[in-house]
């Protein structure tokens, strides 16, 4: 009797209220730790996105200047033969550029400190832009038209505001003088930013201004359709077989292992095997997408296996038994049933295979893909790039003008990769059947 | 004609023959289907398998050979002093017979003629060069006519391989077709033949992740015993420097030391572990234990996004936005922090890896048996003493698994180093100072114009396969136990 009420007085005493309220404190720590762990995650994941999109929108735009640019036949023509292609591509285009802007900014072309000064406000790229001009319609030489013209990193940083006027004219890449002319171009609203769909057309170049995604984009569609067309058929055959043929076996086993553990084999291991099978042994050309994308093709295998095998799984029994009831054979119960079931399955895997090829970087260094490629890729064996070695490339030079354009390629790479991700959670809430 | 084109050829006749074999099935059975075995269309693709398969396989097997036999009769060309020469040296000469080879059939008859007294010493080799550098092949120096006759030797086996390959797989799928052309009968049990090819290519299919692996296996540890040629595998293996010089071709110049190299891997892996650990476990547990459906309607995707961002994309935020705020962090506290410093690259790389620890974990909770919880509360224990005396406890063989697999992550990962380690090997214990890893010099020693067969290159397979046996040992132990304990529970 007495030890009882000693036991519930350690129960209802006053320690015990102290231990009770000690404990429903730890209780309390306990849930704040896994709520500041969620918080550290999003937090993150918000920090990264803020800190790519703050640096990179301004990539989209670019700031071009409008000029009336007399096609000075004397310059770029002088032989009177606009056939003459070789004469058009050696002629010196930035002339005309730099003649109209002398002339719109009332720059004594006698002062060559002026000159300078005022030639720094254009891009290197605008001969290649006049070039392209008259080289598609040679009829405008000889007349005035009137031209946006790119503007120069700097003339760009500064319109951006990334570069601060108050900062003193010794240590400002751009001078009082160059401002001023600026300034008075946009009055006359013939200087201003706008959307930059270079970005998306051009290939490599050593200025930012002229610098585009568009090789890198044609590499990445042609690795991705070689994804396509290799890896998901090899992925569902291999899938359709672990599920619906191997027998209980030890080379069944070791299939089994094998593909398990090659997804969680470093991708940059894949970029060896790319080397010196593909690239050394069969004779593929370096930088080319066609060993990309056999390369990303090895590397998404397991994870389409994977997905392909759950696919089919999901698929019940009862629609088996009543297929080979009927008289179908396994292979017909295969291509009758089982597939167009489970595709919903397989197409959401394979979305998610894509997703990871598409970002994948690594493996393509060791291929050659980092290369400095102007011209378009017309066939899968040309050299090209892909976009995420394009942002590892951007992200390795010094430039102004690159720290944003890497910025911009990323959130390119992530927009694909979001609606990529986005189509294959629509398609597995679309199809999504539940038996 | 290329190999490409053959295929295309092949799979036309092929479709071709599927046709034809319908139609001829129809024909054998005199208009009466209900007496043939399987359906028409069996026998059409009877035919089309028997037609194009042996053709296509011939197609692939002699594509692949095609390589080293030519090369081969080539190099016996060469005069011996090449060929007793070192290997670099004879892989430097053969790249360059290799592309006079492919300058040759571009070459006019005039031009070839040329090329040919070159060989023969009537003109000197130098118009040779400058008549291919024309046609887009680019030498570095006059070519010896030994070089030459390499050379034609191996294009005219390039040509000749080509010639016969074409007329050995019209062959093959000519017979292929008339041997089966007159096996169509009612009674061939056509489907069953179509069904057992279509499951050996399923089964096929199943292997080539068989050999991806076995191909990694090979083509790496080929290159590391090349490499162990030119380094002593004890240099290797417990050397403290990594100096790689660049040194010309085939010279063991340099240091070429592993354990900074490692040491950088894992000190880098161990600070990832220790952010991915604690805010992954967490993550998990609160998800599992306490969230309702809306906290989990939200914080699953935020994971599940963390999981899906390229890695490259880490990297360059740990570039360019993470290191520098580390540095002001670090000089304002009046710490010295550099901005490739260890914890830059470990602390990023470890929130790429949380959503790997955290979902495996979540799984392995949702695991352990309700009635164990519900015992523990029975007893009068907080949620949270439930979840750390008794759920913890009984997750944590899984959950050491899943710290494996993230592990096996963290030291697999490249581009967040590459982009945000040093460069420069360095043994040291601070935290705040740069270091290297093995996945970094992979990538430096192979990027740029290098000889292929320099141990400066050849390092690199040797790197990789190490990075391959530790990351396959952590999946290999770590799969087990994830699988060991599943079972203990079911």
């Amino acid at each position: 009797m007495i030890e009882q009420t000693a036991s519930l007085a350690s129960l209802t005493g006053d320690a015990a209220q102290k231990r009770l309220r000690r404990r429903h404190a730890a209780e309390r720590r306990f849930r704040f730790y896994g709520i500041a762990a969620i918080l550290f995650a999003l937090g993150f994941l918000v920090f990264l996105f803020a800190s790519i999109v703050s640096q990179g929108w301004s990539a989209f735009l670019q700031t071009s200047i409008q000029l009336p640019v007399y096609f000075n036949p004397a310059v770029i023509n002088p032989s009177g033969n606009p056939k003459d292609e070789d004469e058009l591509f050696g002629a010196n285009f930035v002339k005309l550029a730099r003649e109209a802007l002398y002339k719109d900014l009332g720059v004594d072309a006698k002062n060559r400190k002026d000159r300078r000064a005022a030639n720094q406000l254009l891009s290197r790229g605008v001969d290649v832009q006049l070039r392209d001009m008259v080289l598609r319609d040679p009829s405008i030489i000889g007349k005035t038209e009137n031209v946006w013209l790119l503007a120069n990193d700097n003339a760009d940083a500064l319109m951006k505001g990334s570069i601060d006027r108050n900062t003193p004219n010794d240590r400002r890449l751009i001078k009082d003088e160059q401002i001023a002319w600026i300034d008075t171009l946009v009055e006359a609203s013939n200087m201003k930013t706008r959307f930059n769909t270079g970005l998306f057309i051009n290939g490599a170049s050593s200025s930012p201004e002229t610098a585009g995604l568009g090789v890198a984009l044609i590499g990445s569609f042609f690795m991705m359709i070689t994804v396509v067309l290799l890896a998901v058929p090899l992925g569902v055959c291999a899938a359709l077989y672990l599920e619906e043929y191997a027998p209980k076996n030890r080379i069944a086993d070791i299939i089994e292992v094998n593909i398990n553990n090659l997804a969680a084999v470093p991708s940059i291991v894949f970029g060896l095997l790319g080397l010196a099978v593909f690239i050394n042994f069969l004779g593929l050309p370096r930088s080319a997408p066609l060993v990309g994308g056999l390369v990303l093709t090895l590397m998404t295998l397991p994870t389409i296996i994977i997905t392909t095998r759950a696919a089919i799984r999901a698929v019940p029994p009862s629609i088996r038994e009543a297929a080979l009831g009927v008289g179908a054979s396994k292979m017909q119960l295969i291509g009758h049933h089982v597939l167009p079931l489970s595709l919903p399955g397989i197409l959401t895997g394979t979305i998610i295979g894509l997703v990871q090829a598409l970002g994948e970087t690594a493996p393509l260094l060791m291929i050659g893909m980092v290369a400095f490629v102007v011209d378009y890729p017309t066939t899968p064996l040309q050299p090209a790039t892909g976009l995420p070695v394009q942002i590892y490339m951007w992200a390795s030079s010094a430039e102004r003008g690159f720290v944003e354009r890497t910025a911009g390629a990323t959130m390119v790479l992530l927009a694909f990769l979001i609606v990529m991700n986005s189509l294959a959670v629509y398609l597995r809430n679309r199809f999504e059947r539940k038996w | 004609m290329s190999s490409l084109t053959i295929l295309a050829i092949l799979l036309l006749v092929g479709i071709a023959a599927f046709f034809i074999g319908r139609t001829r099935s129809i024909q054998v059975c005199g208009g009466k289907q209900q007496t043939l075995h399987s359906r028409p269309a069996y026998y059409g693709y009877y035919l089309a398998i028997l037609t194009a398969l042996p053709a296509i396989l011939v197609l692939a097997i002699w594509s692949v050979a095609e390589r080293p036999v030519s090369n081969y009769l080539a190099m016996r060309e060469l005069p011996v002093k090449v060929l007793e020469g070192s290997n670099a040296q004879r892989s430097l000469t053969m790249g360059v017979v290799d592309s006079i080879a492919t300058g040759l059939p571009k070459l006019s008859a005039d031009e070839y003629e040329v090329v040919r007294k070159a060989r023969l010493g009537f003109v000197t080799t130098s118009d040779a060069r400058d008549i291919l550098s024309k046609h887009g092949v680019v030498l570095g120096s006059d070519p010896e006519p030994t070089l030459i006759a390499s050379a034609q030797k191996l294009a005219s086996a390039r040509g000749q391989s080509r010639f016969f390959l074409l007329i050995t797989c019209f062959l093959v799928a000519a017979a292929g077709f008339a041997w089966g052309y007159r096996r169509i009968h009612p009674r061939l049990r056509s489907r069953n033949i179509v069904e057992r090819v279509m499951r050996g290519g399923l089964f096929a299919a199943s292997t080539v992740a068989v050999l991806t692996t076995v191909g990694i296996v090979l083509s790496v540890l080929f290159e590391t015993i090349h490499f162990f040629q030119f380094v002593s595998p004890m240099d290797y293996f417990f050397g403290t420097v990594w100096d790689p010089r660049f040194a010309t071709v085939g010279k063991a110049e340099g240091q070429f030391g592993l354990l900074p190299l490692l040491w950088g891997t894992m000190f880098i892996s161990a600070v990832a572990l220790m952010v991915a650990v604690p805010v992954g476990l967490f993550a998990a547990v609160y998800m599992s234990e306490y969230a309702g459906s809306k906290v989990r309607a939200l914080a699953k995707p935020v994971l599940e996004i963390l999981a899906g961002i390229p890695t490259i994309v880490y990297g360059l935020f740990a570039l360019s936005v993470f290191g520098p705020m580390l540095r002001d962090l670090g000089f304002n506290v009046g710490l010295d922090i550099s901005a490739s410093s260890v914890l830059t690259a470990g602390i990023v790389m470890g929130v790429m890896i949380i959503p790997f620890v955290s979902s495996l974990s979540d799984d392995i909770i949702n695991a352990v048996p309700q009635s164990l919880r519900e015992a523990s509360y029975g007893l009068g224990a907080t949620q949270s003493e439930t979840i750390k005396r008794v759920i913890l406890p009984a997750a944590l063989p899984g959950i050491v698994g899943a710290v494996l697999l993230a592990a096996s992550r963290a030291i697999g990962e490249t581009m967040i180093v590459v982009l945000a380690a040093g460069i420069a090997a360095n043994l040291t214990v601070n935290p705040l100072e740069p270091v290297t890893t093995i996945t970094v010099k992979i990538v430096s020693q192979l990027t740029g114009d290098l000889e292929f067969n320099s141990p400066q290159t050849l390092v690199a397979f040797a790197l990789g396969l190490t990075l391959f046996v530790i990351t396959l040992a952590l999946n290999v132990y770590a799969l087990y136990i994830v699988r060991r304990y599943r079972e203990q529970y079911e």
